[in-house]
C-alpha cells in the first residue's frame, strides 16, 4: 500500500508498474488520474492551489485504502495526491488498484476516488480572471459516495 | 481542559487563525457547543462557524459530527466541505 501527499509531480507509469512488478498473481490494474482543467463551472482557471491538513490527510487516505481492501479482494492499492500550486493540465491525483480480476479492481478504484473526493481533507482554491475563490463542494460528489453505502 | 484547534481553507483565511490553544471550563463539551462558544467572538466568527456555510469538524484527525464529545488534550479542526481529487 502506498499513500503520498507531495508538491512534486509523479510518474504515473512508474507508480502503476510498482503495483504489479515481479508478481504473477495480478491479472488487472485499474488507475485514475485527476488533472487540472482550464475551465470549471464556467470560469477560466489559470492556477489552482491545494491546501490540506497534514497528518489527517495521510490517515484519511490510508483508511480509504483499508476500507477498499476489506471490501474487495484486491492485492494492492496506491494514492498519490499533490498539494501546493498547480497549473491547467497538471496532474493532481493518482489512484490505482491491482487485483486478480478487473471487476473488483474497477469497483475498488471508483470507491476510493469517491471517498477521497468527500472525506480526504484537501481544499482547492482557483485563480480566475475575476480573482481567487475557494472551490465549492459538489452534491454530485456526495451522491457518488452514497452509492457505496448499503 | 486544554485543547488545540486548527482552521483550514476559507475559515483560516477569513478568521485569520490557523491554529490556537484554548483553555475551556471542565464541563462536557461537544463540537456544537465549541462552535457556539467561538461564534460569540465576533460577527465574522458567528458567520463562519454558525452561519449558512457548511462547516465540517474533526477530532484527532477523524471526521465527526456536531454531537461528538471533546476531551482534554484533543486536537480539533474546523474546515469547509472538502474539495480534493
Amino acid at each position: 500500500m502506498t499513500v503520498r501527499v507531495q508538491t512534486e509531480d509523479f510518474d504515473a507509469g512508474f507508480e502503476i508498474s510498482r503495483l504489479h512488478k515481479n508478481r504473477k498473481d495480478i491479472g488487472a490494474v485499474v488507475s485514475f488520474i485527476g488533472l487540472v482543467r482550464d475551465l470549471n463551472d464556467g470560469d477560466a482557471v489559470s492556477q489552482l492551489t491545494l491546501e490540506h491538513y497534514p497528518g489527517m490527510t495521510e490517515k484519511s487516505l490510508t483508511s480509504i485504502i483499508n476500507q477498499a481492501m476489506a471490501r474487495w479482494s484486491i492485492k494492492d492499492a496506491l494514492i498519490i495526491h499533490r498539494v501546493g500550486t498547480l497549473q491547467p493540465s497538471d496532474q493532481i491525483v493518482l489512484v490505482a488498484v491491482s487485483g486478480a480480476h478487473r471487476g473488483e479492481a474497477f469497483a475498488a478504484c471508483e470507491f476510493m476516488m469517491d471517498y477521497l473526493k468527500t472525506e480526504a481533507p484537501f481544499w482547492k482554491k482557483e485563480v480566475t480572471p475575476q480573482g481567487e475563490h475557494w472551490v465549492e463542494a459538489k452534491s454530485a460528489d456526495d451522491a457518488a459516495r452514497e452509492r457505496w453505502i448499503k | 481542559m486544554k485543547i488545540k484547534i486548527f482552521y483550514f481553507a476559507r475559515l483560516k483565511e477569513t478568521l485569520k487563525y490557523s491554529t490556537e490553544d484554548l483553555e475551556l471550563p471542565d464541563e462536557p463539551m461537544t463540537i456544537l457547543k465549541l462552535k457556539a462558544l467561538l461564534a460569540k467572538r465576533s460577527d465574522v466568527w458567528g458567520q463562519m462557524l454558525m452561519g449558512k456555510l457548511k462547516v465540517r469538524a474533526a477530532i484527532n484527525h477523524e471526521l465527526v459530527d456536531d454531537h461528538a464529545a471533546i476531551n482534554h488534550g484533543d486536537e480539533v479542526a474546523f474546515f469547509p466541505p472538502v474539495t480534493g481529487g
